[in-house]
């Protein structure tokens, strides 16, 4: 896809972008000292605080995955907004209370609380790392879509900039997310994104979405002559050749010189050619877009309605329409979503994006990602089943979720300030389901990205919400990266080397031991966000989201519930819960197209492991208590 | 030095609040899990129509949403009243 620059987009994306970071350093130096970070909560309201929790929260990840997976995928989007907000249930009701009891602020700390163990030192170190480069991960993919139809840049580049400026950041200031940055982020995304449902209300259901700046591509529908199966002529086109792929036909057909992929429409009476997108990476190494490169601009943007039916009647447009209304026209609607297949031509790669009319029903309904229908496989309904029990489970054991509980001063305020977040989650939540729905039947989804999706359907509404919601966006990934770089060169340097390995650093080695933990983690994180382009980021958080719940909420849920826990059981389980899970993502099939080897090959179909992983280290953390109990009960 | 909200609090009180707690996890674990079972075994019943026009399948994900933040206030309202009646009673005690 080409991105021509809006110049009114770039200037407000780059005052609004200033603006938060110079907030975040300004507030940064008055807060330097992690005493002074846990001081300045006391003095803080409860309602800015619980503002701030959902904006350290919802990263860019629950913004541009979630709208864009229900802008592809329909209602199987949805399922990661209430999973994520169900997992907050968890860590309100059974960890926050005894967390603070335990005096302890994360998780590494709380989990060692008893034991003083080594052991644990080093697996929770790991997992902070392991779950922090995870949710790294889809950070730097989101951070490159932003920028691709923002500057117009490549993805690559989007990737390196985030990184280089946080890695700058990081290793020359240091950047505390503080509690007024995160209200100012928090608040922005949901009040931007109440805009924008509105905007998409207003606007309501049409079959042609064009916009002021967006004119929506009309797809060509050609009759072609066919002879025993085969198409032989097409006005105005030469037939080049036709491809058989799984159930579908291809026909490649060329004018003035280009060449053009169809879709053989087979379930009609008359034949019906229909266009589709193509992105051909050649033998030479270039790429081609619908046939020419890129520059040409011959790719378009997609995602309409083919049929809008209100009150059983078919309409053009309905005009402006309430929430409710919008989501059961819809539902009685049609919408055409392009599907991907991938074949080879030749010595040419093929990725090929055809319309797909899928009826509203199916649309507003779990089943086209996550097929969990009678005719579904065993393995896609544990995948299912794995997913929502990595969401659920996931949110309490992310290691910097809870952090912001323990800064308010009164155990009340506390409490009101999480239930806040959680409505205020959860309303931003909702809204996700308008945002992607708007962007399905908009015209505005880049076939080669679903993160995209929120922040094209801004554009299609005009520059300046554009810009105001990529240059929130996009700090909000700097923060949350920023963030995690800090946390896990910490476990590096602090957890890893100062206390495991027992070697005395002073003040100014441990300083320059995690600066160089920060610069190897960045340039780590800038690799797998350019080899994950494309991919969902909502996905990826999933993944994130199982190793947190394998690896660190089986330790802390016993630690807390069983008296008989013992150290040897709580590193075990750890351990036990990220390789496991780390297997099992490594060898999924998501990871199997990442190293372009055949699908066929691939050992097994699960793409989310928490249904293996959690109950393995379930079992670890039981078992290994029960064989090893703890040498303090011994001694006492 | 940190904030202290750690502060020592009764055992009783602990212990009431982390019964309700557990509880009311229970009560939402049994809601959630049922989202995931219709899906898996009963998927025909999410597209049935039900409130105002919208399938099972949205009004429940929907309600999960809306559920959440209502367990939550009621969490913090019997959390607040536990501390209340801790304090009296403890003022009662000194008195």
């Amino acid at each position: 896809m080409n991105y021509e620059i809006s110049y009114t987009a770039l200037v407000f994306f780059f005052v609004f972008v200033g603006l938060v970071l110079g907030l975040s350093f300004y507030f940064g130096r008055k807060t330097k000292s992690s005493s002074s970070y846990y001081a300045a909560g006391g003095k803080i309201h409860w309602t800015v605080n619980g503002i701030a929790f959902a904006g350290d929260y919802l990263s860019a990840a629950s913004f541009l995955g979630i709208c864009g997976m229900i802008a592809v995928s329909g209602f199987d989007g949805f399922l990661y907004a209430i999973g994520f907000l169900a997992g907050w249930i968890v860590a309100l009701f059974l960890i926050a209370e005894p967390f603070k009891r335990l005096g302890k602020y994360t998780f590494t700390d709380a989990l060692n609380a008893k034991f003083n163990s080594r052991a644990i030192t080093l697996s929770a170190s790991i997992s902070t790392l392991i779950i922090s480069i995870f949710y790294l991960i889809p950070q730097m993919v989101g951070a490159g879509d932003l920028v691709v139809p923002l500057l117009g840049l490549p993805h690559w580049a989007g990737v390196i900039l985030v990184g280089a400026i946080v890695i700058v950041i990081v290793a020359s200031a240091g950047m505390a997310s503080t509690t007024y940055v995160q209200f100012l982020k928090g608040g922005l995304l949901i009040i931007l994104s109440t805009v924008l449902t509105v905007y998409i209300l207003k606007h309501g259901l049409t079959l042609s979405p064009d916009f002021q700046n967006n004119t929506y591509h009309k797809f060509m529908e050609l009759t072609p002559q066919v002879e025993d199966g085969k198409v032989v002529s097409v006005p105005g086109w030469e037939v080049v050749s036709q491809q058989e792929v799984g159930q579908k036909t291809f026909v490649k057909l060329s004018q003035n010189g280009v060449n053009r992929w169809f879709d053989w429409e087979k379930g009609t009476n008359e034949p019906l050619l229909k266009e589709t997108l193509t992105v051909t990476h050649q033998a030479n190494g270039q790429i081609l877009y619908n046939g020419e490169p890129q520059d040409k601009d011959r790719f378009y943007q997609v995602g309409h309605m083919s049929k809008i039916v209100v009150n059983g009647q078919e309409v053009d447009k309905t005009g402006p329409v309430g929430p409710f209304k919008f989501l059961s026209t819809l539902q009685d609607s049609e919408i055409v979503r392009f599907l991907q297949v991938k074949f080879a031509d030749g010595s040419d790669q093929i990725s090929l994006y055809y319309p797909q009319p899928t009826a509203g029903s199916s649309f507003m309904l779990p089943g086209l990602k996550y097929k969990i229908g009678s005719d579904a496989s065993i393995w896609s309904k544990l995948d299912f089943i794995s997913l929502m029990l990595a969401l659920f489970l996931g949110t309490a054991a992310l290691p910097h979720i809870l952090i912001r509980y323990y800064t308010v001063k009164t155990p009340r305020d506390a409490r009101k300030s999480t239930i806040l977040a959680i409505a205020a989650i959860g309303g931003f939540y909702l809204l996700t389901l308008f945002m992607g729905l708007g962007a399905a039947i908009n015209g505005v989804i880049d076939v080669e990205s679903s993160n995209m999706a929120a922040p094209l359907l801004a554009r299609a509404f005009g520059a300046a919400l554009f810009s105001i919601i990529s240059a929130v966006a996009f700090a909000t990934v700097l923060g949350t990266v920023a963030g995690l770089i800090v946390a896990s060169s910490g476990a590096i340097a602090h957890d890893f080397i100062d206390v495991y390995l027992k070697k005395n650093l002073n003040d100014n080695s441990k300083v320059k031991a995690g600066k160089i933990a920060a610069f190897a983690v960045g340039i780590f994180a800038i690799i797998l966000g350019m080899a994950f382009k494309g991919v969902n980021v909502s996905f990826l958080v999933g993944w994130a989201f199982a190793i947190a719940a394998s690896a660190n909420l089986p330790a802390i849920l016993f630690l807390l519930f069983w008296k008989k826990t013992s150290e040897t059981g709580i590193a075990a389980s750890i351990i036990v819960g990220i390789v496991s899970s780390l297997i099992i993502i490594l060898t999924s099939p998501t990871m199997w197209d990442r190293y372009g080897l055949d699908p066929a090959t691939v050992p097994h179909q699960l793409e989310n492991p928490a249904l293996i992983s959690f109950p393995l280290a379930v079992l670890t953390v039981y078992l290994v208590s029960l064989f090893y109990p703890k040498k303090s009960k011994i001694n006492a | 030095m940190h904030v202290n909200n750690t502060s020592e609090e009764k055992e009783s009180l602990t212990k009431r609040k982390s019964t309700l707690g557990i509880r009311l996890f229970f009560i939402y674990l049994i809601c959630y899990a049922g989202f995931v079972v219709i899906g898996v075994f009963q998927y025909e019943l999410l597209s049935v129509q039900i409130l105002g026009g919208l399938n099972l399948a949205l009004a429940y994900g929907i309600g999960l949403i809306i559920f959440a933040v209502i367990l939550g206030v009621v969490y913090n309202y019997y959390c607040t009243k536990y501390e209340d009646e801790a304090e009296e009673s403890e003022k009662g005690g000194t008195i």
